[in-house]
């Protein structure tokens, strides 16, 4: 069964003329790593939004189609009821944290939903050791680099062992080291743990080589979704603007003079330079 | 990383800084008790000196000296105003007993300053509002007051930022009259409000996100514990109330003129 | 022209965010100033109008020492756009707001009609003049907060983190506004941490490691360096990556532009007989 699926979504802010997410069906299932993607104000935020029922319990405004997410109507239930299967990670790390200690902070959701103490402890250490933050649990958010900090909004929705995470640009803050390690981070939960991952990102260079299944929505709507490999390499996709990575870029433009370096496209360099070794060693 | 470093908070650990902060609380009420009960400059000496092992024990000794720099001048208009009334009032002339008197009165603020700024300076917000959330108080309250604490030096940094990027568009915020400088300042403020309106919504909704208000019968990942030491101040606390009392009614208290 | 002689920088909390960096921006140049968050990078640019005067050292802009100088003298010359826009927009229009700083500088009335025409003309913004620059998108803000520096059309222009939470079109247009910059011959200093920008537009590239410069050279160069960019937390750019696995058949190692690497590519195809 799919763990969230959504059927002809259409949701419109109060007091907004335009809806921002149009007749949106699409269907996750159980361990996709999925990326969804598009221009800015394409909806991907209000998409993610749906997810957990913030939208539109928190932010109001009018949502028709249907909506199931871990097999649970958000329409009928609670942000507080859809946190202990779907946690969200946003864009911003300075605002998600508010507590005075890291592991306070992780243990936040756990104290809300009333988790007796031995339990949350373990819950938090487990928590901070999945992202690597375990020895660092003591201190204060600001004494911390941003990279840490977004650690610590993984961790404090880790720690509720949810089904789904969803991040939302969780990475456009920092230098592309730490972005790269909170990738590893959400990667081994989606390997090891068999946590479906939803990750909105523009810059698909540092993530198209996580996913398994790829969503491109522009104005609202759903455009592609399906096989990063396919839809990566398809002309639509570069004509709605999304940033092809540059291996991928490169490989198209390769095929396009008549090298042939295998049928698969490349979503990594790491993909393309084996492809080009293949390709191009000496033969005798 | 900036100006406003000060107003951020480190955990620091020491005998006292790990002493349960109700605790250290009554400690500074039982201090304030005896403090009012005394008017003589021996006993208030005392409570001035077996207060400074606490301060030296902490290693907060330059910044409580620091406090008590700060309530100087309040100190000595004490005194003055202490020797002027009985000088005024005696028939205009300086007697011993009357600046001692003066010098008694000076002491008790000073016990009181000292032993408030030992609570503050070795209890940390966050044990502070831990024992916010263990006492009775709602726990929205406690939730409001470290929240107020972590975002305080955030808000700090984001105004100076603001005065920079307006700086930049040739803003001048010294310049002009008194009322030209209020207006001034109001291509600060409006970014200032707004951005906080936008951080405080996005703080609403991580909250939300993680089940704020799931449930009534909130848990907690601490549980304030009283230790050795919790204890050893506690017998501190009755020691000096009772000491207290019984050198009040049997206790003749000397002058210090008395001995000369 | 613009010239940091051996500064120092401390913040009131005694931090030491420079530790003695020289340099020198001329006229028409476009830089990259790189390097972990904290490694002083924006610490450095706050120097170049003003903002922040150093500890010891000297900074000339044009020739004049800026502790000589105010914010508001040195900012006529050097246009700084942070990376925040909402750090900046109060006005009720888009118009006011880009009209601020004229005001500020004190041109006269006809020139600022004339200036903020021009400006939101530059960065198809005209639409816009009459809207609340609040009722934007993110990408339209930072649009609005470019606009209100260019208005007064400062020689040179600081761009702290432009590239911020941008899509990939809305980067492009950067790219292609900056170009724009570089031939009517302004001096453009970006502060950056994304490679993939800088490996497209190939400024001078100057590395930032607490407080000090750690390299200062041709983007391509720099940004082929693994050893000198984990340094940095920063990673190579995918063609670089691509470039450095492929060294073992020959191919050089300093390639970052995508045409570059597909003639390289097409090149060694050809010679062993792949195309013809």
């Amino acid at each position: 069964m799919a763990i969230i699926e959504t059927k002809n979504l259409t949701y419109t802010y109060p007091g907004a003329t335009k809806p921002s997410i149009v007749d949106v069906s699409i269907k996750v299932e159980k361990g996709e790593f999925v990326l969804i993607t598009g221009p800015s104000g394409c909806g991907k935020t209000t998409l993610c939004r749906t997810f957990n029922g913030l939208v539109p319990h928190f932010y109001q405004g009018e949502l028709k189609g249907e909506i199931t997410v871990a097999g649970i109507d958000t329409l009928k239930h609670h942000t507080y009821e859809m946190a202990k299967h779907v946690g969200l990670v946003f864009q911003n790390p300075e605002n998600q944290l508010f507590a005075l200690s890291i592991e306070k902070d992780v243990a936040f959701g756990l104290e809300n939903v009333g988790v007796p103490r031995e339990e949350m402890r373990r819950k938090v250490d487990w928590a901070l050791n999945q992202t690597g933050i375990y020895d660092i649990r003591e201190r204060s958010p600001h004494e911390i680099s941003g990279g840490q900090q977004q650690r610590v909004a993984i961790a404090s929705v880790l720690a509720m062992e949810p089904e789904v995470i969803v991040l939302d640009e969780p990475t456009s803050f920092l230098d592309p080291l730490s972005a790269e390690k909170i990738f590893e981070v959400i990667y081994k939960l989606n390997k090891e743990q068999g946590i479906t991952v939803i990750l909105v990102e523009h810059r698909l260079d540092l993530t198209a080589k996580y996913s398994n299944h790829l969503i491109v929505m522009d104005h609202g709507a759903v455009r592609l979704e399906g096989d990063p490999r396919k839809i990566l390499a398809s002309e639509e996709t570069r004509l709605i603007g999304v940033g092809i990575p540059k291996a991928t870029l490169l490989y198209q433009m390769l095929k396009k003079e008549g090298l042939n370096l295998g049928d698969q496209t490349p979503l990594s360099s790491e993909e393309l330079a084996d492809q080009l070794l293949e390709a191009l060693k000496p033969r005798d | 990383m900036s100006v406003f470093d000060g107003l951020r908070f480190r955990k620091v650990h020491s005998p006292i800084h790990n002493l349960d902060p109700r605790i250290k609380f009554v400690y500074v009420i039982a201090i304030f008790v005896a403090a009012i009960i005394f008017y003589q400059i021996i006993p208030l000496l005392i409570l001035f000196l077996i207060q400074i092992p606490f301060v030296l024990l902490a290693r907060v000794q330059r910044q409580w000296l620091r406090s008590l720099r700060g309530a100087a001048f309040l100190a000595t208009f004490i005194f003055v105003v202490n020797v002027a009334t009985t000088f005024f009032t005696s028939g205009y002339h300086f007697t011993a007993p009357n600046i001692e008197n003066a010098a008694a009165m000076t002491m008790r603020f000073v016990v009181l300053v000292e032993s408030f700024s030992v609570f503050f300076l070795t209890t940390s917000p966050d044990h502070l509002g831990l024992a916010l959330e263990e006492s009775r108080v709602p726990y929205e309250f406690a939730f409001a007051f470290t929240t107020a604490v972590r975002f305080v030096p955030v808000l700090a940094e984001e105004a100076q930022t603001i005065m920079d990027a307006q700086k930049a568009r040739g803003l001048e915020l010294e310049k002009g009259g008194i009322l030209k400088r209020i207006r001034n300042y109001v291509p600060v403020l409006i970014p200032l409000i707004v951005s906080a309106i936008r951080r405080s919504l996005e703080l609403a909704e991580a909250m939300e996100s993680r089940a704020w208000g799931a449930t009534k019968k909130r848990t907690n990942l601490y549980a304030l514990k009283l230790h050795k030491g919790d204890y050893a101040l506690v017998a501190i606390i009755v020691g000096i109330l009772i000491a207290t009392v019984y050198i009040r009614l049997y206790v003749p208290i000397p002058t210090i003129a008395s001995f000369f | 022209m613009i010239e940091a002689q051996d500064i120092r920088y401390a913040y009131a909390n005694k931090v030491e965010a420079l530790k003695g960096v020289t340099l020198t921006i001329k006229d028409g140049e476009f830089v990259a100033i790189m390097g972990q968050n904290g490694a002083g990078k924006s610490t450095l640019v706050k120097h170049f109008n003003g903002l922040l005067k150093p500890s010891k050292g000297k900074v000339l802009v044009d020739g004049v020492e800026t502790t000589k100088s105010s914010v508001a003298a040195l900012a006529r010359n050097v246009g700084f756009v942070f990376q925040n826009p909402d750090h900046q927009l109060f006005s009720e229009t888009v118009e006011e707001e880009i009209a601020f700083a004229l005001k500020n500088f004190g041109f006269k009335p006809e020139v600022i009609e004339k200036r903020v025409t021009w400006a939101l003309n530059l960065l198809s913004l005209t639409q816009y003049r009459k809207t609340s620059p609040f009722l934007l998108s993110g990408g339209e803000r930072k649009r609005v907060a470019l606009a209100s520096v260019l208005a007064w059309d400062p020689s040179t222009l600081i761009l702290d983190e432009p590239t911020i939470g941008q899509d990939h079109e809305q980067k492009e247009k950067l790219r292609q506004f900056i170009m724009q910059m570089q031939t009517q011959k302004k001096t453009v200093v970006i502060v950056t941490h994304d490679v993939e920008f800088v490996a497209e537009c190939n400024p001078r590239v100057i590395l930032m490691k607490e407080g000090k410069i750690v390299a200062d050279g041709e983007g391509k160069e720099i940004l082929t360096d693994p050893a000198l960019l984990e340094l940095s937390s920063i990673v190579l750019p995918q063609i670089a990556q691509v470039f450095t696995k492929l060294a073992p058949l020959g191919f050089p190692k300093d390639v970052i532009d995508i045409y570059e690497a597909k003639a390289a590519i097409l090149k060694q195809a050809r010679e062993k007989g792949m195309l013809k």
